[in-house]
């Protein structure tokens, strides 16, 4: 096995691989087990979920044709509608926070000698390798109403804004995002330094040498490097806001009322609880479609040059 | 190269699509309900079936629960050596949503504890997921075993059109009762007895209120937890018919009514007079409670299955009653833990019901009793003889035999807990009138009668 991979690439250092070209069916043999799997529990069950959408089913009796009715409602219906708003609401607090927040962050660490440089890296990253349902139910204890934010605005004298955060109608929702922003941060930070560690230092050398200052350069020269590591950052925390469901579900329940429902926390309700797996399936194509659209922006703003 | 790579691709991508869409319309597939017994063909002698292996999915995984049924499963299977109890336990929400995938499946489980509502039971039967159980309640004398204000919780027309009337579904092992909590050293502090009504309770509340106490704990951020607060609150104001009609979907009952629109007020009240905690709805279910045992507060409103935590937490502190209405009977929210229902998918219903039989029979009531459970049958001959458990014993006796037991409001629709979870959030957030509150729920329960 090993020795045909060596071959192979051996013969691609010279000229282009004869073999391969003439047996064109060669490299999908390769592909096909990994594209049979792919296909089979991604696909296939995307399929479905789009034939899905155009059916009512309760998901127990039989179902029933409807074509788009379900699409339809998705826009018509305004909790649905509103659940949608409240994502994007949250990829301001899951990526566009982060990015910022990263950016400075990023900067700072990579350019000062720190000791512990390690110690600082793992404590930013570390809430990305905690399971979100731990967060979320750590979280819930901060946030509750003699939780430790609270009592630390006590204490400080600022009694005036404690609150019951994940039950206020107005605070809830950035409650919840702010949890992301926690989370990704670490995520967007550990990307950008690994883009800004590539930079060479006579760059900044010379921009130093021309009078330029710490904005300056990093306007100047880290910012345009950090480029691409900028566009994998907002994919990656952009999907993760759209598709969040943990968070809500155990931090709120989509609650108080309907201030924080989000498109997947929908399909969850409307599939498992009310028996609409027809329109549970339609927010989740509409879903799909959204992160898809978003992205495909990103990266197309990400790649030019 | 680059573009014929895509080309394959895509094409890849269509045909998954396409094997998709041409596998069968959603709901075809599943299990069609078996053919349903004629009568006269139950057998209740189950050793000779042979070798039978039962699949039961159950919700019984708390700590009283769980030994109840894990002792009765033994037991069962010591009796009748043929059969195998195959056990699936998950807490409540967790079967809540995987039952629905499961009952389906050609390989469904015997035996599963579905939720009584609408939403669940409800569902079930109307897909024909479920066996009408008639004919082994008359084999085994189950009408004569329950009390018919206890069956009706599992009883629906053979459509599920009607809930309360019909067949048989289902068979609950325990009784379960909304009242209120309290702390006697808290109560004995402020100088005042166990309130015997509703005005008393509510001066208990103001004068709690006036000593610098908590008057009342309640965690809402669930959204559910407020149903058992105002399930009770409604039943001191509004007829029981009526709200057995709203409870269970049938039609002829109405939310927009003086009655209801008062009981939404006084929920209000509440609230605005200070008699709960602070971020009610920011605040968790077992944090309240957790409250109470740590004396932070004076009442709490719940079901009486926290009553084994609470003692635990509490001692001989913890009490539990219901207040009275204006005419001295009590009326509140309660029932029967989840039944224990037959799929229609069951290969071995004689099996199944021997079970059923088994899990609720005098037998098992005494075990239940012994681990801390509410038995739902000869509940009195049970009771302890001090502490809350005793409470919770008398006054679910008092409340089935003299009183009126009431839906969980949730029952109602398929959407109704959803519904009324967000309007009783909205409602103790004073952004709806106690009018508008009930004109939300009106239009939830009036859609449903209608089209059902």
């Amino acid at each position: 096995m090993t020795d045909t991979v060596a071959i192979v690439t051996g013969r691609r250092a010279r000229r282009p691989p004869a073999r391969v070209t003439r047996r064109r069916w060669l490299p999908y043999a390769y592909l096909a087990p990994a594209l049979l799997l792919y296909g089979l529990f991604l696909l296939v069950p995307l399929g479905r979920a789009a034939q899905f959408s155009l059916y009512e089913w309760d998901g127990l009796g039989a179902s029933t044709f409807v074509g788009l009715d379900n699409y339809a409602a998705v826009f018509q219906s305004a909790q649905l509608r509103e659940a949608f708003a409240h994502a994007l609401v949250l990829i301001v607090f899951f990526a566009v926070l982060p990015l910022a927040l990263g950016l400075v962050l990023a900067a700072l660490l990579t350019r000062a000698r720190v000791r512990g440089l390690g110690f600082f890296r793992t404590i930013v990253f570390l809430p990305q390798v905690i399971a979100m349902v731990v967060i979320a139910v750590t979280w819930r204890q901060i946030y509750a109403p003699e939780g430790p934010l609270n009592t630390a605005l006590r204490a400080i004298g600022l009694d005036s804004l404690a609150r019951a955060w994940l039950g206020d109608y107005d605070w809830a929702l950035p409650a919840v995002g702010l949890i992301g922003t926690w989370v990704s941060t670490g995520l967007v930070t550990v990307l950008l330094m690994a883009g800004m560690a590539r930079i060479p230092r006579e760059q900044y050398e010379a921009a130093r040498l021309d009078g330029a200052g710490a904005v300056r350069e990093f306007l100047a020269i880290t910012l345009p490097s950090v480029r691409g590591e900028i566009t994998v950052a907002l994919t990656l925390t952009i999907v993760a806001a759209l598709k969040t469901f943990d968070l809500v579900y155990v931090t709120t329940s989509g609650g108080p009322g309907t201030s924080t429902t989000v498109p997947s926390y929908e399909v969850y309700r409307l599939a498992f609880t009310i028996g609409e797996v027809g329109a549970a399936a339609a927010v989740g194509i509409v879903l799909t479609v959204i992160v898809f659209l978003i992205n495909a922006v990103v990266n197309v703003i990400g790649e030019r040059r | 190269m680059h573009r014929h790579h895509r080309m394959v691709a895509v094409s890849a991508v269509g045909a998954a699509f396409a094997l998709g869409l041409t596998a069968c319309a959603p709901g075809s597939g599943s299990t069609p309900p078996a053919e349903e017994s004629p009568a006269g063909e139950v057998s209740t002698d189950v050793d000779e079936l042979g070798d039978v292996t039962l699949s039961v999915w159950d919700q019984e995984v708390r700590g009283g629960q769980n030994e109840q049924i894990e002792q009765l499963n033994a037991a069962f299977m010591e009796e009748h050596p043929n059969i195998t109890i195959e056990r699936n336990s998950q807490a409540f929400d967790d079967l809540a949503t995987t039952l629905r995938l499961a009952i389906t499946d050609d390989d469904a489980p015997d035996v599963v504890q579905a939720n009584n509502g609408r939403n669940t039971m409800g569902a079930f039967v109307e897909a024909g997921q479920l066996r009408p159980l008639d004919d082994y309640a008359d084999a085994y004398g189950w009408f004569d075993r329950y009390s018919p204000s206890i069956l009706q919780y599992s009883t629906y027309s053979e459509d599920a059109t009607e809930f309360g009337e019909g067949n048989l579904y289902g068979l609950p092992q325990v009784g379960e009762v909304v009242g209120v909590f309290y702390s006697k050293s808290k109560l004995e502090g402020l100088g005042l007895d166990v309130p015997k009504d509703w005005a008393a309770f509510e001066e208990a509340l103001q004068a709690a209120k006036d000593a610098g106490e908590t008057p009342m704990l309640l965690g809402n951020i669930e959204k559910w937890p407020a149903l058992h607060v105002f399930g009770p609150l409604q039943g001191s104001l509004v007829d029981a018919e009526e709200i057995t009609d709203l409870g269970l979907g049938n039609p002829g009952a109405s939310w927009t009514t003086p009655e209801n629109e008062e009981a939404a007020a006084h929920m209000q009240g509440w609230v605005e007079d200070g008699y709960f905690n602070d971020g009610v709805n920011g605040t968790d279910y077992d944090a309240a409670w957790q409250s109470l045992a740590a004396g932070d507060g004076v009442f709490l409103i719940g079901g009486s299955w926290l009553a084994a935590d609470l003692e635990d937490a509490m001692g001989d502190d913890v009490g539990f009653f219901v207040p009275a209405k204006e005419d001295g009977t009590k009326a509140t929210t309660g029932g029967t833990g989840l039944p224990f229902a037959i799929t229609s998918a069951s290969e071995n219903p004689d099996a199944a019901a021997a079970y059923i039989d088994f899990l609720t029979s005098d037998d098992a009531m005494d075990v239940l009793a012994e681990t801390g459970n509410l038995p739902v049958n000869d509940t009195a001959e049970h009771a302890p003889d001090s502490g809350v458990q005793a409470d919770v014993f008398a006054t679910f006796g008092e409340v089935t035999e003299s009183g009126a037991v009431l839906p969980y409001l949730d029952y109602a629709t398929p959407t109704f807990a959803d519904t009324l979870g967000q309007a009783l959030q909205d409602l103790i957030d004073g952004r709806v009138t106690p009018a508008e509150f009930t004109e939300t729920l009106e239009a939830d329960y009036s859609d449903f009668t209608a089209g059902g």
